[in-house]
């Protein structure tokens, strides 16, 4: 598998604050590389100096075995995280201005279909719903038909049906074989459709791998969970550490048929009982120690 | 440069302005009302009347057997007010209500001795006396022109096309330069092949042609019911306006250059324009003014548009006559164009 796009040690400071501190990650052909962390973390400021948007104070990034330059620019697709259009404009004159920018485009047709902006190509690209604007901007992202598509945080503020649409929308872009380079501060998002991601926090990648391996990596445990009405007399008296919240009792096991055991012994119903394994979200929470900010 | 590019953001603009229908009404009407406004504020005769009180027994009809003999009772531009009393109207006198006061049955006049008005119809009355008497007037040939006078709303209409063109230019580019970088629509566009060189330009002529098609739809409009005068060539006329709104939007460029925040944008704007708008002659001649005041005009190029506009229409001046202004328009063009492109950013 050959590398598309490499960050090498990349660093960046906004007014005395190191937004980007010595990140270095590489892009897989045809492959898809997430970058998680809460806001703030420095994932915008990483995807914005590869794309050309921020110049980089130190580091370098590599296109294809040379650096990255303004010839790139025409092989990378971009969906920013918050970018208004042109008042006035439909879907489809929006569409066209973008593609008469390159001197190769795809078809605008496919796009539309691709991007399920049929219903609404004639509507004023200002009052649009949230889904339909980010498939737009992510049609318009793929207008040059790049070989690299940058997407900072394509589904922050969409519901789950929007997200989970948007999603599909992602995979057949990398079934078509490009690759992709995504923000997101959604752990399922970056489970969903990464094969690789690093998390970031404080300007530094902390932790990298397939969010599989990286789960597998820091965690051999499942969650077990239970009402806490099922349990007999106080479920602090369980011999087993455990947490309580909002009225459901969440218990850590190595070896669940040990604890399944143990809980049936104390008199515990096991009617509602649900086991699932370790989310990035708790992996997270583990490697720095805090919640997601924000 | 390339055409496509260029032509795609030009195209992009020229679409956004004319969807806009409240702004697009807005850059049409606020003009013409301003006209409309000053063209009904200054209509109507203007009062050049001198008041002559007349005494009698019976006013009417000495008036009326004045009018047949006399031949000062004919004289234009008099209006002849029959008088019952003579103390109230000799009060009259007094105040400046009346011009002149005239006692037909003890023959003798009143006029007030520091009304330069009184003095001249005195004047009047005298040598309508010896043209009765079939004397000379004066010593001196009459000739006559004839001709349409220059009425306020005349010398006014060139500064309001020009101070609508500078509102157009100078908040139509910067205000929307600001709103774009602000609410990322430059940042996206950034990540395209297009350079700003493209986009400036299409932002420029966008607003040039737009400008001069409302300026040419308001001049015609307004020239329906107010009828101004235009001595000049209108090719001159569209040229001076095309310079001139060439100049104030490259300032509008300028301003904007690199601005993020539409407050700040605003502000500086105002800041901008309504000197330029007072100082410039829009709605009073600088003639009367401190050498000073009439020296600080200069640096504005709506001064230069202004008088340039006003010796084309009112004075029908060629193009050697207003080549200092058109100079001085295009020379700051460059200036602001050139310094805007240079400190532009996108962010």
């Amino acid at each position: 598998m050959s590398t598309v796009l490499e960050a090498r040690a990349l660093k960046k400071a906004f007014a005395g604050i190191q937004a980007v501190d010595g990140v270095s990650f590489s892009l897989e052909e045809g492959r898809c590389f997430g970058l998680l962390g809460p806001n703030g973390a420095g994932k915008t400021t990483t995807i914005e100096m590869l794309e050309g948007i921020t110049r980089p104070d130190a580091g370098e990034i590599v296109f294809r075995g040379r650096p990255a330059d303004a010839a790139f620019r025409e092989q990378a697709g971009i969906m920013f995280q918050s970018t208004a259009l042109q008042d006035y404009l439909t879907v489809r004159e929006a569409l066209a201005m973008f593609a008469s920018f390159y001197p190769q485009s795809a078809s605008i047709e496919r796009l539309v279909e691709d991007c399920a902006l049929g219903e609404f190509l004639d509507r004023d690209s200002g009052k649009l719903s949230g889904g339909q604007r980010q498939r737009l901007l992510l049609a318009i992202a793929l207008v040059n038909d790049p070989q690299v598509v940058f997407l900072d945080e394509p589904t922050t503020g969409l519901d789950p049906q929007a997200r989970r649409n948007l999603w599909s929308l992602v995979k057949s872009i990398r079934e078509q074989g490009k690759s992709i380079l995504l923000t997101t501060h959604y752990m399922e998002e970056a489970y969903a459709l990464c094969d690789a991601i690093a998390i970031m926090d404080h300007g530094r990648i902390i932790a990298r791998g397939s969010p599989r391996e990286l789960l597998a990596e820091h965690f051999d445990e499942a969650v077990l969970q239970l009402p806490a009405g099922d349990i007999p007399g106080d479920p602090l008296a369980l011999p087993m550490p455990l947490d309580i919240h909002d009225g459901v009792v969440e218990i850590l096991s190595r070896d669940v048929n040990t604890t399944l055991g143990q809980l049936l012994a104390a008199g515990v119903s096991l009617a509602a009982l649900q086991i699932r394994p370790r989310t990035l979200e708790e992996l997270f929470l583990a490697l720095t120690g805090e919640g997601l900010r924000g | 440069m390339s055409w496509r590019r260029f032509r795609a953001v030009l195209a992009a603009r020229n679409r956004e302005f004319l969807r806009d229908r409240a702004a697009l009404s807005w850059n049409i009407l606020f003009p013409v009302l301003i006209v409309a406004g000053f063209a009904f504020a200054f209509s109507g005769k203007p009062s050049l009347q001198f008041k002559v009180g007349v005494y009698a027994a019976a006013p009417q009809q000495a008036l009326a057997a004045q009018r047949a003999q006399h031949p000062f009772f004919r004289t234009e531009n008099l209006q002849f007010i029959p008088v019952a009393k003579l103390a109230p109207a000799v009060t009259k006198v007094e105040r400046h209500q009346l011009d002149m006061l005239l006692d037909l049955d003890h023959p003798r006049y009143w006029i007030n001795s520091d009304s330069p008005r009184g003095y001249l119809l005195e004047r009047v009355l005298y040598g309508s006396e010896a043209q009765a008497r079939g004397g000379p007037a004066a010593g001196f040939l009459r000739e006559t022109v004839s001709g349409r006078e220059i009425r306020y709303v005349d010398w006014l209409i060139p500064g309001v096309l020009a101070m609508n063109m500078m509102f157009s230019a100078l908040f139509g580019v910067g205000y929307v330069l600001v709103r774009y970088r602000k609410n990322g629509v430059l940042k996206r566009l950034r990540a395209t092949p297009l350079t700003a060189f493209e986009f400036l330009a299409a932002q420029v002529i966008s607003r040039l042609w737009l400008i001069l098609a409302i300026t040419v739809v308001v001049y015609f409009g307004a020239d329906l019911f107010i009828d101004f005068s235009m001595f000049g060539s209108y090719a001159l006329l569209l040229l001076v306006f095309a310079l001139g709104a060439f100049s104030l939007i490259s300032l509008g460029l300028l301003v904007a250059s690199r601005i993020a925040s539409e407050e700040l944008a605003g502000g500086l704007l105002n800041l901008i324009s309504w000197p330029m708008m007072f100082l410039s002659g829009v709605w009073f001649s600088l003639e009367g003014t401190q050498p000073l005041v009439q020296k600080l005009a200069l640096i504005f190029p709506l001064t230069h548009i202004i008088n340039a506009a006003r010796a084309v229409m009112i004075d029908g001046a060629g193009l050697l006559q207003i080549a200092p202004q058109l100079a001085a328009l295009a020379l700051s063009s460059v200036l602001f164009l050139g310094l805007g492109a240079a400190l532009f950013r996108w962010k």
